[in-house]
């Protein structure tokens, strides 16, 4: 050891889930937080490419656009959204539950979110395969007859892309919140420990409001 | 493969519990390791590995143009050659050469942490680097790609082959950055030594810094515009397809907003290596640390505002293109600071003149060329002449390729004695670098000079004229492959040397010199506290918190 550099050594913290590379469990916390907010950040340019995607064509063909979007349930996407935003309130019930060590709260709040996403879903489910019966498919498989106004296609090319990416967000954040509901009926959430429910509840919120932005482009267009 | 040797070097007092190379030995303990410093030999021997793929494609593509027509290859396979050569270079070699190799190898042991703050998530990035390697050297099987590196629709939507299996390859690549990129920025913000505040914290961290705020602001919109074209393909969406009422340039604006900051995920790395090489072997302090500092971020962040300056000729008005053109100028002030500021460093400091610092000085003089052949086609008048040109393939190797290159040997012959503990034949290594710089010229110089006379870029066949440029381009290859294999052979034959006799052989003054090398598993015994400045060489260094380095 060179003359240069005296060394301490750090003050043991006995939790069981202290990584051994930080120094304390404030330290782990706060650098799993800059991981998740910069994931956060790469999955709304994610979903922005999208977004720029979906503006320029729907400047480019307004009547199709305008056209197609009639095919969209409107109650059904209201009623999702409406899903989704208590399923974000019973998220942060989760957080709250856990940082002030309720467990059976805990287990409580995470269930509830992980039966709302699970409604999501299933309404999903239901618009998806009305537009199957339809013909409304992206790309070469559009097949629906009648149409007034040509290149509704392009629509439902982004309705199923973007929908569907947000579904898939959807089913991996079920998954993210299964294993949090595994670890608190084991225990190991507390006021110490709780930062695995808190970033699983920050995504959970970045992908209800990726639908509080897809619900007005596609359902809502005027 | 260091095993065998390590007992020779016992009764150092360091190596009482071992190094990271053998504890835990065992391959399995390599492949399931979390380590960043086994991460990053790791990542270091793959890129090696696919450098060596994809600069046997290049030389190929060379030895074809040695004559007009066909040499040696037909025009089909010439084009599966040279976007073989871009994709592997590019994905699997360029991009996470540095940060991911000697980046991830470094960056903990100069901040003074035990490892990155996802160990987890970095073998998770090393395993999709492995994927997408697989997939890409997969395409070679289902036809080739013939696209070029950088997939332009509409061709890449209708043509056969590959392009899928590529294209996906390109994404999951993709990840493996994004997850470099969070653990780089979550680290330096978190896992700095206990009084090392922003300012002390040696260059190299700014520039992998400002490299991971490029990785993650950039490649997810790669991701997705990688995935449009997957669609494209399969679905036929139409977003891409003008039959189809899509645009064909919007996927070129999609790709080149990636791509275009992609191209300073190369060089910042780069930058970072000399920021620590030239201090140390100009025993000086850095001169101007704030402004290399700074000028790393803006370069980040400006380089989100000119990739439109890869499509002046692509169809856009004349005033969004005197926009970008004055931005891409603008981009090269940041870039010009660093290199007054390296020069400045070496002004009046104790030059040794020893490998790594050959390889610096050779980085300065091809990033010199490299960077002022941009402003030609950053010119809008110029670059309709020298559009997609051998003038263009020139100017990006020596930026991407050359600058790229000799920050990666530069870097990796200051840390190699870190890495491996051992010294390597400072004559052997120090001709590897000469003849290697003199390689490269010999190929890209002329290149400059074909494509301001008309040589086209890409094209299989050309003019009788322009054959006696090639053949010297073509011979000038022969000399980079021949520089670069005594490069690795000099580096390689240095592990038969015993293992553990340099701890700091260059005299460096930043973290990682300040425990033994190779260094044990966790780095440090106990927590490293920085007394001075990173380049602090004056005989009684000034302790932190009284003076700023610049003093």
């Amino acid at each position: 050891m060179s003359e240069a550099t005296t060394t301490v050594h750090a003050e043991p913290e006995h939790s069981p889930f202290l990584q051994h590379h930080f120094q304390g469990m404030g330290q782990q916390f706060d650098a799993s937080k800059i991981g998740m907010w910069l994931f956060l950040v790469t999955e709304v340019l994610l979903f922005g490419g999208l977004f720029v995607g979906y503006a320029i064509m729907h400047a480019k063909h307004p009547e199709a656009f305008m056209q197609a979007h009639h095919h969209l349930s409107r109650p059904l996407g209201t009623l999702n959204t409406v899903v989704l935003l208590v399923s974000s309130f019973t998220m942060v019930m989760a957080v709250w539950s856990a940082q002030t060590s309720k467990r059976k709260l805990l287990i409580l709040f995470l269930s509830l979110t992980l039966l709302l996403a699970c409604v999501f879903l299933v309404v999903k489910g239901f618009e998806y395969n009305h537009k199957f019966e339809e013909g409304l498919l992206p790309g070469k498989f559009y097949t629906h007859q009648g149409d007034t106004v040509p290149g509704q296609f392009m629509f439902f090319s982004f309705y199923f892309m973007m929908t569907g990416l947000h579904g898939i967000h959807v089913l991996a954040g079920m998954g993210a919140i299964s294993w949090l509901l595994r670890r608190a009926l084991r225990g190991d959430f507390s006021s110490v420990y709780f930062g695995p429910v808190d970033l699983v509840g920050l995504y959970w919120h970045l992908v209800d409001m990726i639908w509080i932005y897809l619900f007005p482009l596609m359902y809502l267009i005027s | 493969m260091a095993n065998a040797l390590s007992t020779t070097a016992t009764g150092h007092s360091a190596h009482l519990h071992g190094d990271y190379l053998d504890d835990p030995p065992g391959l399995r303990s390599w492949l399931t390791t979390v380590d960043h410093k086994r991460i990053g030999l790791m990542y270091l021997w793959s890129v090696t590995f696919f450098m060596i793929v994809g600069g046997l494609f290049a030389m190929l593509i060379r030895l074809e143009h040695l004559t007009p027509g066909r040499t040696i290859m037909s025009a089909e396979q010439y084009n599966r050659v040279f976007t073989l050569h871009g994709a592997v270079m590019v994905f699997l070699v360029i991009i996470p050469a540095i940060p991911a190799a000697l980046g991830n190898f470094a960056l903990p042991l100069l901040l003074g942490a035990r490892d990155v703050a996802f160990p987890r998530i970095n073998l998770m990035s090393l395993y999709l680097y492995w994927t997408g390697a697989l997939m890409a050297l997969g395409t070679l099987f289902m036809g080739g790609v013939d696209t070029g590196w950088t997939f332009y629709t509409p061709y890449s939507t209708t043509t056969g082959g590959g392009v899928t299996l590529m294209v996906l390859a390109a994404f999951v690549l993709g990840f493996s950055s994004i997850f470099t990129g969070v653990n780089f920025i979550a680290t330096v913000h978190k896992l700095r030594a206990p009084g090392m505040g922003w300012f002390d914290m040696p260059l190299f961290c700014w520039g992998m810094y400002s490299t991971a705020l490029i990785q993650i602001l950039a490649t997810p919109v790669l991701g997705i515009t990688l995935l449009l074209l997957v669609m494209e393909r399969v679905l036929h969406i139409g977003i891409f397809d003008p039959q189809l009422g899509g645009d064909p340039v919007l996927f070129q604006h999609f790709f080149w907003f990636y791509s275009h900051p992609a191209v300073y995920i190369m060089i910042l790395p780069a930058m970072a290596v000399m920021s620590e090489v030239i201090p140390t072997f100009s025993h000086k302090t850095i001169f101007g640390y704030k402004a290399i500092a700074f000028s790393s971020v803006a370069i980040a962040l400006l380089g989100f505002l000119v990739w439109a300056h890869h499509m002046f000729v692509a169809g856009m008005s004349t005033y969004a293109g005197a926009i970008f053109s004055f931005l891409t100028f603008f981009i090269a002030i940041p870039s010009a600071i660093k290199v007054f500021n390296w020069i400045a460093t070496m002004w009046q400091g104790s030059i040794e003149l020893r490998t790594p610092m050959l390889y610096a000085i050779a980085f300065l003089l091809l990033f010199t060329i490299g960077g002022l052949t941009g402003l030609f086609l950053a010119s809008l008048a110029t670059d309709v002449h020298l559009h997609d040109t051998y003038f263009v393939v020139a100017h990006f190797h020596f930026v991407m390729a050359g600058s790229n290159l000799f920050g990666l040997l530069a870097g990796l012959h200051y840390w190699w004695p870190k890495m491996y503990g051992r010294l390597y034949n400072e004559t052997l290594a120090s001709l590897g670098c000469v003849l290697t710089f003199i390689g490269f010229n010999a190929t890209f110089l002329p290149q400059f000079v074909l494509g301001s006379r008309g040589m086209p870029r890409r094209y299989f066949n050309y003019l009788p004229q322009f054959q006696a440029l090639h053949v010297a381009s073509t011979i000038g290859s022969w000399i980079l492959a021949a520089g670069l294999f005594l490069a690795l052979a000099t580096l390689l034959a240095s592990l038969r040397r015993p293992k553990g006799m340099v701890d700091n052989p260059w005299g460096g003054k930043t973290l990682e010199w300040m425990t033994s090398s190779p260094p044990p598993t966790h780095n440090f015994e106990g927590q490293p506290l920085p007394q001075h400045g990173p380049y602090d060489y004056r005989p009684v260094p000034v302790p932190l918190g009284v003076e700023r380095h610049e003093g």
